[in-house]
């Protein structure tokens, strides 16, 4: 009864792997079932180490529940087993633990030395900080000046099932970390509002990010490609929809690529220098919204009250009179809420926009309208 | 029989009772007593990354000129305060045991006067109990007046102690608000 | 020495005597719902915890089904993120703090005085207290699911600042109602160790009592230990939420790992809590069903309290990712991996009492094995998640929650199951019904194997915990855990049939019940009258005693 119970789970699982083709290939270079060895030669040794412990674990349950599955069989009462009269020997109670202690030594050996490897971040080429925010990732660069967020880019329509789903669903971002091929990078992790965690599974990288406090961690990548991951710490509403990307490139490439993100900072700075037309930023101004604030305030401006307040027909943003506060909140934040000081990251043109977006969508129609070159000389960049 | 048991269970139950309240109270007093104790043992160990948070003396072990760390500055701002905070120096390279100078820009962007503090954290924590602020901005709040702007200086000592194989410290800070009421006062509502 | 008791005042007076309390309340007994408001007896107190327990089984066994439901596809189908969230949050709070947790402390109730020959608990007044806390905290905790905002959404760890700065205005009534659980199970620890301590029949010294006694009194010094802690966390939470501290928030100088610390501090032995009285109802029932008696008693007892004591220096592997400096993390995972010595010490003492047994197959007996197959497997992949690298890849994935699953569910929830088929007769009068009892266990393994063994798969490939939605990757994985989780919770009405069945009638139950059995609780009738061991009970230990033969 108990074997054919057994047999019908492996059975079961066994269907469940076969058609494991049904959707997309692997996010990772996992099999689709067990852990990724990843593209580093730390996550290599990670990955071998958890099969080695794997295997110990799976031989330990062979010896036990095969002694445990022979004695159920061997001494069933239908078969007029007859019970023996001994109930300790201490012989066999020292053995029984003296085994797992030196099973545990054979398992802490290695792990011991990988951990040593894995905290070691010295001599690394390149410094990232990682700022977790509710719910994007800001990496900046230190020493480069390249700052940026990465967002989820996967639409909305594909999450509400409106759209077919694609095969990086959940787990695509519009601006991925780059880092160059070959080269020992060195992450700084912290958060902005709560405790976020940052995770690749295939550079078998996980730590959390702390606000106010400061981690670190460490990656070489050899091999050129994309490896996505996931925040790993409950992190309120959009926990499941901040992914991770890191996009490892020739040195050259890197190079470029951080050029060209400095001279997008450098043209970006310039839209403050001009004067934009309302349908300008309109049009800037609801892209920014759908990527930075949509999440919480909605797309159609109705927040999620309590926490989230409206922006549509209520408050500042209709409000003629606390145009100034507006834009304090969108520059400086709100303490202790999701709302962050977006003055900091996001350009002059960015935050205008937004707030002119704000102020005049979802029949708020204020008719105010927020001029780039306003927030740069608020914030005095 | 059945009456002498029971006076004797019943004060039996009563000094029980009583032990195992004394050891929740013991308790409830064990759990006050680890936040301080948690601060202390941070300090000690230097775990998650926190350094002392008062002035140090300069220690006088000599400085290692066989050895140069990299000690990297790094500044955020939370949500809430109209500051702008930066790192003017962004690397110190330093050797063990000298004492080195880092600087720091407040400037207040808002009108009104205001104030704020600056949250230190260290990484790698093995290093934090290894860096020594003789002088910090990081011990109490700053007032700013609205458009004021402020260079403060950090001074601090690498010690010689600090692991070999940490080459670089990374001093971060984050400035809070003091106080959501004061910073953005009118504006949430 | 099976004492026919009746009911009469002056056995009201002794139980009370015991209390340190007259008896001047009991000369008429209420009857109908005052009767339970008002009950000071062990047995109904049982039966009113294990019914409490059962009702929140099913309201956390909804709330998992509605996690399973979202689940079932990628994509968001019937809920959003925040409600997705409150339903792990809550499923959480409620298995552990008013499925579990009440349904060993009702076993306790029922069992220990009957196990040690006492006429009742030692503070019978206090239990009735302690029992009534519980509707009060758990109402207020489902009423907080109706409030603006919603009711808690950080998660069963209510890790800060998420649960602090940023969470939702309920929070405080989550407060409330923890703390009232708290003070719950604080008062029924108390109760059972001044029972335990003190109400023993003459002539049972402690290494006498059974093990399910033995697991509970040093479960209730966990309780004591680490429930002033829990308490503590969330009144520091309650003061930065509203009197402008900041024990947990950077802001004010706190810190967010400060809450981990204590949290788990408390959290590691609470996952002992629940999991020792299933440990003595395991080392009851095998050797009742194999006719043989207990392997290793005295190395059972030892090896519980080791894990007891171990349990208070590995809180810190809950938190392998917060960046502890490189020595912590050796010395949390060298103290974690210790804990699988007596955890396997327990093990092999089964199989060992298996071992030239005389075995037969009845359903208490078929959970307890169940039970040790499946602890076994969560054991195991507890011993991987202390192996400090590898676990930064296992951290917070579904590998997480199939090994605390395999833990709790086919773990603590089957030795529960067991224990009540165990005990049924001695409270009903009745057996279970066999047939509907096996129907019951089967499609409880098949369900939950099939719930949480793929489980293992989409948490090694990289699928986080705690996410309302999914990369397509772990979609086949996450339709075979929610078709299991139906099976599961819907076989689980099979017991509620079962129990009513047993009340109603079946087959008619001697005092002992089973023959293998050994105990006190077997030498009074089926079922046990309402009050019992008015005088204490002969007892004649174990080791003197020439029973347990196989000749029949």
């Amino acid at each position: 009864m108990k074997r054919f119970a057994l047999t019908g789970i492996c059975f079961l699982l066994l269907a469940a792997l076969m058609a494991g083709s049904t959707y997309a290939a692997s996010i990772n270079t996992s099999t689709g079932w067990n852990m990724p060895p990843g593209v580093t030669d730390v996550s290599r040794e990670v990955y071998s180490l958890h099969m080695t412990i794997f295997w110990i674990c799976v031989a330990i349950s062979v010896v036990v529940f095969g002694a445990m599955f022979w004695s159920l069989f061997a001494y069933r009462k239908s078969k007029g087993a007859k019970s023996a009269h001994f109930h300790e020997n201490t012989t066999v109670e020292v053995i029984w633990t003296a085994i797992p202690l030196v099973i545990l030594i054979v398992m802490a050996v290695p792990a011991t030395a990988t951990l040593k490897k894995m905290y070691d971040t010295s001599n690394a080429e390149i410094d990232i900080l990682v700022t977790g925010y509710q719910w994007r990732w800001r990496y900046e660069y230190l020493g480069e000046d390249v700052s940026f967020f990465s967002n989820m880019s996967t639409p909305r329509d594909q999450i509400q099932g409106l759209e077919e789903k694609g095969d990086n669903y959940l787990v695509e971002v519009d601006e991925p970390m780059v880092v160059p091929l070959g080269k020992k990078v060195r992450i700084l992790l912290t958060a902005n509002d709560v405790i976020h965690a940052w995770w690749v599974p295939d550079l078998a990288v996980k730590k959390d990010a702390i606000p106010g406090f400061i981690n670190e961690s460490w990656f070489l990548v050899n091999e050129p490609g994309i490896y996505r991951g996931q925040c790993a710490e409950l992190c309120g509403r959009d926990h499941g929809f901040m992914p991770i990307e890191v996009k490892a490139v020739p040195q050259e490439e890197y190079d470029a690529w951080l050029a060209s993100r400095r001279d997008a900072a450098v043209a970006e700075a310039a839209g403050a220098d001009r004067e934009w037309t309302m349908d300008e930023l309109m049009e800037r101004g609801a892209g920014v919204y759908n990527t930075y604030c949509a999440a919480c305030h909605q797309p159609e401006g109705q927040g999620l009250p309590p926490v989230f307040p409206a922006l549509a027909g209520v408050g500042m943003s209709v409000d003629p009179e606390q145009r100034a506060e507006h834009i304090a909140m969108v520059a400086y934040g709100k303490t202790g809420t999701a709302m962050p000081a977006f003055g900091d990251t996001l350009s002059p043109a960015e935050v205008a926009s937004v707030i002119t977006y704000e102020r005049n969508a979802w029949g708020n129609d204020t008719g105010d309208m927020v001029q780039p070159s306003e927030i740069r000389d608020l914030l005095g960049k | 029989m059945t009456v002498h048991q029971s006076t004797d269970n019943s004060s039996g139950v009563k000094r029980t009772v009583r032990n195992t309240l004394f050891a929740l109270v013991a308790m409830v007093g064990f759990t006050i007593a680890l936040v301080p104790l948690y601060d202390v043992f941070c300090e000690i160990t230097g775990l998650n990354g926190k350094t002392a948070d008062s002035a140090q003396v300069i220690s006088a072990t000599g400085v290692d000129t066989s050895r140069t760390v990299r000690v990297q500055l790094v500044t955020r701002s939370a949500p809430g305060l109209p500051w702008r905070l930066e790192a003017i120096n962004q690397v110190v390279t330093v050797h063990p045991g000298e004492v080195a100078q880092a600087r720091f820009r407040f400037t207040n962007t808002s009108d009104q006067r205001l104030s704020g503090r600056a949250v230190p954290s260290v990484s790698p924590s093995q290093g934090a109990r290894h860096f020594r602020k003789m002088q910090c901005f990081c011990f109490q709040e700053q007032w700013l007046a609205g458009g004021e702007s402020l260079e403060l200086p950090l001074v601090f000592q690498v010690d010689p102690a600090l692991p070999d194989d940490v080459a670089t410290l990374t001093l971060a800070y984050t400035l809070y608000p003091m106080g959501e009421e004061i910073a953005l006062g009118g504006l949430h509502d | 020495m099976t004492p026919e008791t009746t009911q009469s005042v002056s056995q009201h007076s002794v139980s009370d005597v015991a209390s340190g309390h007259d008896a001047h309340a009991h000369g008429h007994a209420p009857t109908g719902l005052m009767r339970w408001l008002l009950t000071t007896n062990h047995k109904e107190i049982g039966t009113l915890y294990m019914l409490f327990s059962l009702l929140m089984l099913f309201i956390g066994g909804t709330m998992a089904l509605v996690i399973r439901a979202e689940l079932f596809q990628p994509g968001l189908q019937y809920v959003q993120p925040e409600f997705f969230n409150q339903m792990t949050t809550m499923h959480g709070l409620i298995m552990v703090f008013g499925a579990i947790m009440p349904a060993f402390v009702g076993l306790a109730n029922w069992m220990i005085p009957l196990q040690v020959g006492a006429p009742d608990m030692a503070l019978p007044r206090l239990n009735n207290f302690s029992f009534w806390l519980l509707p009060v905290a758990f109402t207020t905790l489902l009423a907080t699911l109706f409030m603006e905002g919603g009711g808690p959404n950080f998660g069963w760890t209510f890790y800060a600042p998420l649960s602090t700065t940023y969470a939702p205005p309920s929070t405080n009534f989550f407060i409330l109602s923890i703390h009232l659980a708290g003070i719950s199970s604080i008062l029924g620890a108390i109760n059972i160790i001044a029972t335990i301590l003190n109400l023993r029949t003459p002539g049972m010294r402690l290494m006498d009592m059974s093990l399910f006694v033995w697991t509970w009194l040093i479960t209730a010094f966990l309780l004591i230990a680490v429930m002033p802690v829990l308490a503590g966390v969330v009144t520091m939470m309650l003061l930065d939420i509203n009197f402008g501290t900041s024990f947990f928030d950077a802001a004010g100088g706190g810190d967010p790992v400060l809450f981990q610390h204590l949290f788990w501090f408390f959290g590691h032995p609470e996952v002992y809590i629940m999991i020792l009285p299933a440990f003595g109802i395991v080392s009851l029932i095998v050797p009742a069903f194999a006719r043989k008696r207990l392997f290793g008693y005295a190395s059972m007892v030892y090896a519980t309290a080791s894990i007891a004591i171990l349990s208070f220096v590995v809180w810190a592997h809950h938190m392998f990712t917060v960046g502890l400096p490189l020595t912590a993390e050796l010395f949390f995972m060298y103290s974690t991996m210790l804990i699988a010595v007596p955890t396997g010490v327990k093990v092999f003492n089964w199989i060992a009492t298996l071992f030239r047994g005389s075995i037969s197959f009845e359903t208490p007996m078929l959970f307890s094995l169940g039970f040790i197959v499946m602890f076994t497997i969560g054991g195991l992949s507890g011993v991987m998640l202390a192996i400090v690298p590898a676990d930064f890849q296992y951290h917070d994935t579904y590998f997480v929650v199939a090994h605390f699953h395999y833990v709790l569910v086919p773990g603590a929830l089957f030795a529960i199951m067991a224990a009540a088929y165990y005990w049924m007769p001695k409270w009903t009068g009745h057996y279970a019904n066999e047939t509907l009892g096996k129907w019951h266990f089967w499609l409880s393994v098949i369900g939950v194997n099939l719930t949480f063994f793929p489980m293992h798969f989409s948490g090694l490939a990289g699928m986080p915990r705690r996410i309302p939605d999914y990369a397509l990757q772990f979609a086949d994985f996450n339709m075979l855990s929610s078709i299991g989780g139906f099976l599961f919770g819907f076989s689980q009405l099979i017991f509620v049939w079962v129990v009513i069945k047993a009340v109603r009638g079946g087959v008619k139950a001697p005092a002992k019940a089973w023959e293998g059995a050994e105990g006190l609780e077997w030498a009074v009738p089926s079922p046990a009258p309402l009050h019992t061991f008015d005088t204490p009970p002969e007892f004649v230990p174990e080791r003197d005693s020439p029973s347990r033969h196989s000749d029949h």
